[in-house]
């Protein structure tokens, strides 16, 4: 399956990527600024089956997991207007909305604490025009980056982003010290932030 | 401000993933609150789990499911920003949701030995871990102690040392298990730390060795 989805992946060219991104910024904005229905459908066409994968991986039946892809569409329409486009792309906007829910709603009985990252940016954080231009690149770097990790630290992201597990939990369940899945999971972050050029 | 000691790049990745314990959770959100480079690391972070959902094979959502997300648009409303939480506040806002007072003075400190007072953040009935608001007095020293489980501690007023160096308001040790660290509290005032540790029968016999000079226990 992994290798099929590679395939994928692949197939999509940068370019694509940049383009498709900007498209989903515009139907965002229609959304937020217009209350555009036809914009919100296009959404929920591509994000919908992705977010029913991501929502069947722990404990959910097909039935729970498209209560949950209904909520977090509804939480895409309610919540447009707080998308900022220069702090990342709609993708991960919206995969913030899935890990939120699915911690509040399959994980309720210990959830996590969360921070609005944005709540607490200096007005000085704002990144400038040109900054959410490059932005739009840095989808295409982040697969990019994703490509190039090793399948071992790429597993260990699988389980932790995807199936919902913690460290000791992914330890447990491929047989390894925990301090193995942290060390993976420093370098897979390592890769990212080299490819991205972020700072430490 | 920014803070000088950061979150270890597994624990943002957790994070960004979700997976931490409400403890552990705790500490590290009221770290980003106050650190913008860690709010950068979880946002590159975040983007990486962004793209792992981009790449899920599809699984097909009925018609039902989209015909009652398009019905449920007219009865939704668009929010809108809500009023910022004040970034620099003495209480982190993650924490201060958790506290019943304001103050950290008005807390209920139990004092376990001159000094040194603890304070026991109620988290949910199934959290894995605790968190303790530790009070160490101007020039008080923790004895030496291994860390017998995943700990996370965040300097909320005060700053200490130890053989890493300087920890002040804002700074996080996000420490292995392996690690040992005597830190001293600094002259001048005391030292208060928000301090998680995952493991609750570990962390009995680290806070029994931790106290123990103190109390006698």
């Amino acid at each position: 399956m992994l290798v099929a989805v590679m395939t994928t992946v692949e197939q999509h060219s940068k370019h694509d990527k940049v383009i498709l991104e900007a498209e989903f910024r515009n139907l965002m904005k229609r959304v937020a600024q217009n209350r555009d229905r036809a914009a919100f459908e296009k959404l929920f066409t591509h994000f919908a089956p992705r977010l029913k994968s991501f929502m069947m991986r722990k404990n959910a039946n097909a039935e729970l997991a498209e209560d949950l892809v209904q909520e977090a569409m509804i939480a895409v329409w309610n919540k447009a207007g707080l998308y900022e486009p220069g702090k990342g792309s709609v993708t991960t906007w919206i995969f913030t909305i899935a890990r939120n829910l699915r911690i509040d709603r399959i994980r309720r009985e210990a959830p996590m604490p969360l921070v609005e990252l944005g709540d607490y940016d200096e007005a000085s954080d704002d990144p400038p025009g040109d900054e959410v231009l490059a932005r739009k690149q840095e989808d295409s770097l982040v697969s990019k980056a994703l490509g190039g990790i090793p399948e071992e630290q790429r597993q260990i992201l699988l389980l932790s982003f995807v199936e919902d597990m913690a460290q000791s939990e992914i330890a447990t369940r491929l047989n390894i010290p925990l301090g193995t899945v942290k060390s993976r999971m420093r370098l897979a972050y390592g890769h990212l932030r080299r490819i991205l050029e972020i700072q430490p | 401000m920014t803070p000088a000691h950061h979150l270890d790049h597994s624990t943002i990745l957790a994070y960004a993933a979700g997976t931490l314990d409400e403890s552990i959770g705790l500490v590290v959100a009221s770290h980003l609150a106050w650190c913008p480079q860690c709010r950068a690391a979880v946002r590159a972070a975040e983007a990486l789990g962004g793209e792992l959902m981009e790449q899920l094979p599809d699984a097909a959502v009925s018609d039902g499911c989209r015909a009652r997300t398009m019905a449920m648009l007219d009865g939704a409303t668009l929010h809108r920003f809500p009023a910022p939480p004040v970034a620099d506040a003495a209480v982190p806002g993650p924490l201060a949701r958790l506290l019943p007072v304001a103050n950290l003075d008005e807390l209920p400190w139990k004092k376990k030995a001159p000094g040194v007072a603890i304070y026991d953040v109620k988290l949910s009935p199934t959290a894995k871990g605790q968190v303790k608001l530790l009070r160490i007095g101007p020039g008080r020293a923790v004895p030496e102690h291994g860390h017998g489980g995943e700990e996370v501690t965040l300097i909320l007023s005060g700053a200490y040392r130890d053989h890493m160096g300087r920890f002040g308001r804002g700074d996080v040790a996000d420490l292995d298990e392996d690690i040992e660290h005597k830190p001293v509290a600094e002259a001048g005032g005391d030292c208060i730390c928000l301090v998680a540790i995952e493991r609750p029968t570990r962390f009995k016999s680290f806070a029994a060795r931790l106290m123990q000079p103190l109390v006698g226990i």
